[in-house]
């Protein structure tokens, strides 16, 4: 049987992660079918059949699926579900709030954040903030998952399979959606970013968050921040990296002023060259990072903005 | 209004929990207790909502071993009225403890359910979704401000770069996020007095329930652990570390 890939569409179009999920469904099969469910989806649709992969893009392109809202986009997958063994989406907000829906009226399990597949019904996946993996077995019949797309590397891209056209409406008079505040931002995206800088309490206001802005300018880098900084409303919430926040894997991650809480931890550990500038010699991230300096961060972090 | 507000008993999250030597799970025995940090914030939403006029009654509920009356119990000091607690020995899959949810929400016909968005120790995510889904109601995650209007309630919510803000007709189901708000801590008295409020215990049994396995934990294994960095002296030889050894700027 085909599996099935939810697509998140953002206001670019098709979402970075989508490439990292059809990475990851790559290893379930050979026929993978992407459904976009959303309003103005054209653009993602196509985005979407160029993926390595794909051999079928559904769209049901309605003002319906606007903003991707759990309570349609689930119906939908409902509908469609019966021809799949696999349905899988990315472990970010939307699949996190649309797909355990779909999974409950399957009446199925779901498996969040897979970080590994070792066969078509056994997945790896964190517990316990990441200080312990467990491998699941699924007993159902069909298997919904969320992908933790940092685990996953993007496929590159083919010549566009078919784009079929879906006509069926599911609309939900349940929720309505008002409004949305999204954060304009020129940095790069903290799930995609190379470069990842974030900051903790030790940086003692949101103003300070300057020195942080300035060493991300240079390197190019996002902007992340520990639960406390977020606490202490340094930051908004939705930079805050962890067991509950945003899991990042960049290529180089500089913690600074940061203690390293187990749930941080959670949600950085796998990035490659990990960096700590704390002015507390025992502060554990220093345990987990390749580099540590122990340092007062307002000497050290305009000083490595200077030299970088 | 009645609010139900599920929560359940973990693993206190300042604790490091290690894998046992025959990987078959994290090893819990002796380990110090807690209600769920996002259960909590839920408890704290739900008081604050009945402080404002908009509930009349909060109903805590968890789903689990006996020894879960003492979070239900915190639960009652924060504020929730009375407690139920559906006693299970074996630990429940999301899908289950949604079912006996639902079984709940049919008896209690709570205008409210209010979750916390995870569990810290399956960190699965599920169980509101699921039970918003089983019972057929709106649901609104990760919230961060909830305001009761009428028979609709308006939710701003954390979404992936930003905030999406959703009205919702209810009854409806509501996941708490970091931000809501900050739990209150329980006082002497309010500790004393929540002794004397009622709490049913009843079995999963009771509800005649068909729960499956869904799932088959094969092993758990402790994630592989970052071989031990170095310290270095100055921003100096960092620098030259990442540019020269790391190779990573």
């Amino acid at each position: 049987m085909a599996i099935l890939i939810i697509a998140e569409v953002d206001k670019q179009g098709l979402s970075a992660d989508c490439a990292k999920v059809v990475g990851a469904a790559s290893a379930l099969g050979q026929d993978l079918h992407l459904l976009v469910a959303s309003d103005n989806a054209a653009t993602a649709a196509e985005q979407g059949a160029k993926l390595a992969g794909i051999t079928k893009v559904l769209v049901a392109d309605n003002a319906a699926y606007a903003h991707q809202m759990a309570e349609p986009v689930a119906d939908l997958v409902l509908e469609l579900a019966a021809d799949y063994s696999h349905i899988l989406a990315a472990a970010s907000a939307k699949g996190k709030d649309m797909l355990p829906r779909v999974a409950a009226l399957l009446d199925v399990a779901q498996h969040s954040d897979v970080i590994a597949i070792e066969s078509d019904d056994t997945f790896v996946r964190p517990i316990y903030a990441g200080n312990a993996l467990a491998t699941v077995q699924s007993l159902d019949e069909k298997k919904v998952l969320t992908i933790r797309t940092s685990a996953f590397d993007a496929v590159a891209e083919q010549a566009p399979a078919e784009i079929h056209a879906l006509d069926s409406v599911k609309s939900s008079e349940l929720t309505q959606f008002v409004g949305e505040e999204l954060v304009e931002s020129e940095r790069p995206e903290l799930g995609a970013a190379r470069v990842v800088i974030s900051g903790g309490r030790g940086l003692g206001s949101g103003e300070n968050f300057a020195l942080i802005e300035q060493l991300a300018d240079k390197l190019g880098a996002a902007i992340g921040a520990s639960r406390a900084a977020v606490d202490a409303g340094f930051v908004a919430n939705d930079l805050q990296v962890g067991q509950t926040g945003k899991i990042v894997a960049p290529d180089l991650y500089i913690a600074v002023g940061i203690s390293g809480a187990i749930q941080h931890l959670a949600g950085m550990k796998e990035s490659k060259v990990i960096v700590a500038i704390n002015k507390d010699p025992d502060a554990p991230i220093f345990q987990i990072a390749d580099y540590g300096l122990e340092a007062d961060l307002f000497e050290a972090v305009p000083k490595l903005t200077e030299l970088l | 209004m009645k609010i139900l507000v599920p929560i359940k008993r973990v693993v206190d999250p300042y604790v490091k929990v290690r894998v046992k030597a025959d990987e078959t799970d994290v090893e819990l025995a002796n380990l110090k207790m807690a209600i769920n940090p996002f259960c909590e914030i839920a408890v704290e939403e739900a008081v604050r909502l009945k402080e404002k006029g908009h509930a009349d009654e909060i109903i805590a509920v968890s789903i689990g071993l006996k020894v879960a009356q003492e979070q239900l119990r915190t639960a009652m000091a924060l504020g929730a009225d009375r407690g139920i607690l559906v006693e299970h020995d074996d630990a429940l899959e999301p899908l289950s403890v949604a079912k006996v949810l639902k079984a709940v929400i049919d008896k209690e016909q709570p205008s409210l359910v209010l979750f916390g968005k995870q569990s810290i120790d399956g960190d699965n995510n599920q169980t509101a979704q699921m039970t918003a889904a089983l019972a057929g109601m709106g649901q609104a995650t990760f919230a961060s401000s909830v305001d009761v209007d009428g028979d609709q309630i308006k939710v701003a919510r954390e979404i992936d770069g930003g905030i999406q803000t959703l009205s919702l007709k209810l009854p409806a189901v509501v996941s708490a996020d970091l931000r809501l708000n900050e739990p209150r801590y329980a006082s002497l008295p309010n500790i004393m007095k929540a002794k004397r409020k009622p709490l049913d215990i009843v079995t999963v049994a009771d509800f005649e329930l068909q729960l499956g396995s869904h799932q088959k934990t094969l092993k758990v294994t402790a994630p592989a652990e970052r071989s031990g960095g170095v310290m270095v002296g100055s921003v100096e030889e960092l620098v030259d570390k990442l540019k020269n050894e790391a190779k990573v700027v």
